[in-house]
């Protein structure tokens, strides 16, 4: 099954999301009140790994298993990565969660997290609906 | 085994997040990003006639078999490696949320928040139904939420990227000390 090594990263993905706590309610409080490194120190060290992974790949030129250049999709300055990103932050830090972490904090047995689950995609719906009249 | 049941620091967890980029890239030229798996789900159950939700929503099922491999590896976690010790907390918050109502501190999450007995209350309107709402709106509105900007945005440097995560913080920073103090003093307390 092709999507299978999906499934299979996702939870080695899933797993190092719990077990470095950066899906904790309590993680995300302690960020944004600035009262500990740790989470500053997973994004960043996250992004800088990210960073000289990528450039390497550009600099030797590697292509996909299935010999494809790699291609990276660009993404586009809109209004909205000011108006969404501000409206994502309020959330996430009321449900202490990115959408990667509501996955994981379902998992971890916090099954009520189904429902700011299913908030979350009405929330995506009705930016689909509505995103002709919102500012971009 | 008893290494891997405890917290993983920063500088391991952080490291191999960042691996998952180029590692996508090279098994199948995937873009890591998780909330466009919302839009996934609303493509393929309710697309209604939403231009937003008319694609191939299959094309991109991996985001699918992904997202759904994070909940199973948390699941993972909490059935083999579990140690079932409370998250290491600076005191000053714990003091500062035990101030604002908060009582259960011995998981990852608070309990007395995040149970299904809050389901009809206002307290369950704000944590589920209107934090979720945000987290589902915002992302997409912002084209991306922290794996998709933050992590693989920055990775790539892309400077839109960079603009959503410093409105993520700026977000998150007003919420945590602006509006949700009051909010969980008048709910909890």
């Amino acid at each position: 099954m092709k999507n299978g090594k999906y499934l299979f990263i996702g939870m080695l993905f899933g797993i190092i999301l719990v077990k470095s706590e950066v899906i904790s309610w309590f993680r995300i409080q302690e960020m944004f009140r600035l009262q500990s490194f740790h989470m500053y120190g997973v994004i960043g060290s996250a992004v800088a790994t990210g960073i000289l992974g990528v450039w390497l790949l550009r600099k030797l030129g590697i292509r996909t298993l299935s010999g494809e250049p790699i291609i990276i999709p660009k993404k586009p300055f809109t209004k909205g990565n000011i108006y969404g990103g501000l409206i994502f932050g309020l959330g996430w830090a009321i449900t202490g969660a990115c959408p990667g972490p509501l996955f994981a904090q379902v998992g971890s047995g916090f099954t009520v997290v189904l429902v700011t689950l299913l908030s979350a995609i009405a929330g995506t719906w009705a930016y689909g609906r509505w995103q002709e009249k919102l500012p971009h | 085994m008893s290494f891997l049941k405890q917290p993983w620091p920063w500088y391991i967890a952080g490291p191999l997040i960042g691996l998952t980029v180029p590692l996508l890239l090279v098994i199948g030229n995937k873009a890591l990003g998780i909330s466009s798996s919302l839009r996934h789900i609303c493509a393929a159950c309710f697309p209604g006639k939403i231009p937003f939700f008319q694609y191939d929503w299959q094309k991109e099922s991996w985001n699918l078999f992904f997202v759904g491999g994070i909940a199973l590896g948390a699941l993972f976690c909490l059935l083999f490696l579990y140690n079932g010790a409370p998250v290491q907390l600076n005191p000053d918050t714990v003091a500062a949320l035990q101030a604002l109502g908060v009582q259960e501190f011995d998981e990852l999450m608070p309990g007395d928040i995040f149970n299904w007995g809050n389901i009809t209350s206002p307290t369950g309107l704000l944590f589920f139904i209107i934090g979720g709402f945000l987290v589902g709106f915002g992302t997409r509105y912002a084209g991306g939420c922290t794996s998709g900007h933050s992590i693989m945005g920055l990775s790539t440097l892309q400077w839109p990227s960079l603009v959503a995560t410093v409105c993520f913080m700026a977000g998150g920073f007003a919420m945590t000390n602006l509006i949700l103090p009051p909010l969980m003093k008048w709910l909890l307390l």
